[in-house]
């Protein structure tokens, strides 16, 4: 018999058991809530008369819909400060954990697991948001689910899912200088297209994956749910148990011990069989941008945008729809391109690596005249730290500003918003139409690029900087 | 919340020949701050469906008079982003009880089955048959038969639906019922592990 996927390993770990051509009952060891998809859900609870069946199990904190300057006040917008409130009631009502606005803890739910030590490997974890396929860095099935199924899981702590199949990228080789883990999940992305990797689970492997940090795994994983896949996972390792150690939610004492012994078994068998699998060279990646209205539309940053006879036929209206609304014509050059926005942060790139790297790189630069820029800390232990770090002095010095944790312009629920027709550099993950804003036209970048541009007020490559 | 039991469909269409629509077309994020499933119809498509100013735009097909019906015929990889169930809620809730297309999201379809509304896979081909065809062309859904039939041309094509799924939309089951009654096998499940 052949071995098993690391995927396989942990479903079927949790399987609790499958129903004859439908989907399995799956248990979810870790079930995080915000604001936004979760209100329905509760009520779906209270309407039922139950409450959350596993509470300990659970861990809410709002940031969809949080403003990110001065939270110490109630929010201004009556309709989400209604949603934030009904989160707190709700917490209160099942006695669920809650990092409630202006709490230490609080952030975006993303960045808040992992740093807490909530996120552990082999776990199964779920929210109500795609992009909790960021927690499949710690070697964990981690997915994002509908409000449904978060109301499923409080209920009863488990999900009927289907099987997904299995995919493996295998990416050798080492990153040049200027190339980061959003550079190369974004190139993978534009190679997959955004619905390549529909119907499976990704496992990252190769020695380009190994070498990233923890962070730059989070950034990989986070953006699997791009090129359409469920969900993306990459084996634990030294640096996982290094990351998790410690940490107020990890396993403690014995406890410890024990954990970690059951991560080390977490890994592909050497005779797995994936259902797909691709292989890419560390060395083709250049820095990363999209030119276009989803995440596949990336090229690196000294192409040129594919001209319309390199676009399949049937497809070709579709893309001119899109180059229309970015405003940009098929062939012309990215580089030198007029930018007004820069937004670094977001689940994808608001880790506390990814404000170093955009503060170390406009270090003793200025921003650029006509360049709006927001600096947004995925969680309050992120700003405290590039605070700690003198970073925001570094930030403020150049001419710009860390704001408080959130969401924020990622897909701009809250104030942030980016105006019609401005283009704005974004660290975030999606550049659909008006995702920062009604009419704002969004270039995915890596916060290294994002620096270049704020700088400069151009589309610039990082490693000419 | 049980959902609407599916019977056998014949409808006119909306057509929507745009590939990679996500979710924050179905839905825009601006409009996901409600505590409840209701009202999101009015907003769906949103962006593509009013102006600023909030009037119609005239040349986006939910617009035009001339088309009707409870399908939406989209182009391929349809709903695609977002998890939000705002967005299955939107079409639910303008009307749609089948959406068709080459090719769906993975979770946009699991809401949508979770609210009552079928997602149909049909080929490219018949795909295009369906955009070519006028605003009075009909489609039939048979849930039962797992059939689409094009009354224009009649052809008919076969579509995929798990037989679990199956039976729930046609008697209007919902998953959460289903695991509140093994609730005993998931505690045994829990003993198991500890």
């Amino acid at each position: 018999m052949a071995g098993k996927t690391l995927f396989d390993k942990i479903w079927d770990m949790h399987e609790v058991k499958t129903i004859e051509d439908g989907p399995s009952v799956l248990y979810i060891d870790r079930h995080l809530v915000h604001e936004v998809t979760s209100p329905q859900a509760f009520a779906g609870l209270k309407d039922r008369g139950i409450k959350v069946f596993r509470p300990q199990n659970t861990f809410a904190t709002p940031d969809h819909n949080i403003p990110t300057i001065n939270q110490h006040l109630p929010i201004a917008d009556e309709v989400s400060r209604f949603q934030v409130d009904t989160l707190t009631k709700n917490c209160e009502e099942n006695n669920v954990t809650l990092f409630g606005l202006g709490h230490p803890k609080n952030g975006v739910v993303h960045v808040v697991g992992p740093e807490n030590g909530i996120t552990q490997p082999g776990m199964t974890i779920v929210c109500g948001d795609s992009h909790t396929s960021t927690h499949g860095a710690f070697g964990s099935i981690a997915f994002g689910i509908g409000t449904s199924e978060v109301e499923m899981v409080l209920s009863t702590q488990c999900i009927m899912q289907p099987r997904p199949k299995t995919m493996k990228i295998n990416i050798e080789g080492e990153l040049e200088e200027g190339v980061t883990a959003k550079d190369l999940v974004l190139y993978v992305i534009s190679k997959l297209t955004t619905g390549g990797g529909t119907g499976y689970f990704v496992e990252f492997a190769g020695s380009a994956i190994r070498n990233l940090s923890m962070e730059g795994r989070m950034t990989v994983c986070n953006m699997s749910i791009e090129m359409g896949a469920r969900g993306g996972l990459i084996a634990p390792d030294e640096k996982t148990i290094e990351y998790v150690k410690g940490r107020e939610y990890a396993p403690q004492g014995a406890d410890w011990d024990t954990a970690v012994a059951k991560w080390k078994e977490l890994y592909t068998d050497a005779d797995a069989v994936f259902d797909k699998e691709y292989n890419f060279a560390a060395a083709d990646i250049e820095p990363m941008i999209t030119y276009g209205t989803n995440p596949g539309m990336g090229i690196g940053i000294t192409q040129n945008i594919p001209a319309l006879e390199t676009v399949e036929e049937s497809s070709q209206t579709t893309y001119l729809k899109s180059l229309e609304y970015m405003g940009y014509a098929p062939g012309e050059a990215m580089i030198g391109k007029k930018i007004d926005w820069v937004f670094v942060g977001s689940c994808t790139n608001g880790r506390i690596e990814d404000i170093r790297a955009f503060a170390n790189a406009v270090k003793g630069k200025k921003k650029a005249e006509g360049v709006t820029a927001w600096i947004v800390p995925g969680s309050h232990q992120v700003e405290d730290q590039a605070i700690a770090e003198g970073l925001k002095d570094i930030l403020e010095e150049a001419g710009f500003e860390l704001r408080q944790p959130g969401c924020s312009a990622c897909l701009a629920m809250n104030d942030d918003k980016v105006p019609a027709g401005k283009y704005s550099v974004s660290t975030s993950n999606r550049n659909f139409e008006g995702r920062q804003g009604p009419g704002a036209r969004t270039l995915l970048a890596s916060p290294l690029t994002a620096a270049a541009c704020a700088v400069t007020g151009v589309i610039t490559d990082p490693r000419t900087l | 919340m049980p959902i609407d039991k599916f019977v056998t469909l014949e409808s006119t269409y909306y057509p929507l020949p745009i590939e990679n629509v996500d979710t924050d077309q179905i839905i825009p994020a601006r409009f996901l701050k409600a505590t409840t499933k209701e009202g999101f119809g009015d907003n769906l498509f949103a962006d593509w469906r009013y102006n600023s100013d909030g009037t119609p735009k005239a040349d986006f097909v939910l617009n035009k008079p001339e088309y009707t019906g409870s399908v939406l015929v989209a182009g391929k990889n349809f709903g695609s982003g977002s998890s939000r169930e705002h967005a299955a809620w939107a079409v639910h809730g303008f009307g749609f009880k089948v959406v068709v297309s080459s090719f769906f999201a993975d979770i946009f379809k699991n809401n949508s089955l979770n609210n009552g509304v079928l997602p149909v896979v049909i080929s490219e081909g018949f795909l295009a048959d369906l955009f070519a065809a006028g605003a009075d062309n009909k489609v039939v859904v048979n849930l039962e038969e797992q059939t689409i039939t094009n009354t224009a041309n009649g052809k008919t094509e076969s579509f995929e639906i798990n037989s679990y799924k199956k039976n729930c939309l046609l008697n209007g089951f919902d998953d959460i019922d289903y695991l509140i009654s093994v609730k005993d096998e998931i505690e045994t499940y829990e003993n198991g592990r500890a």
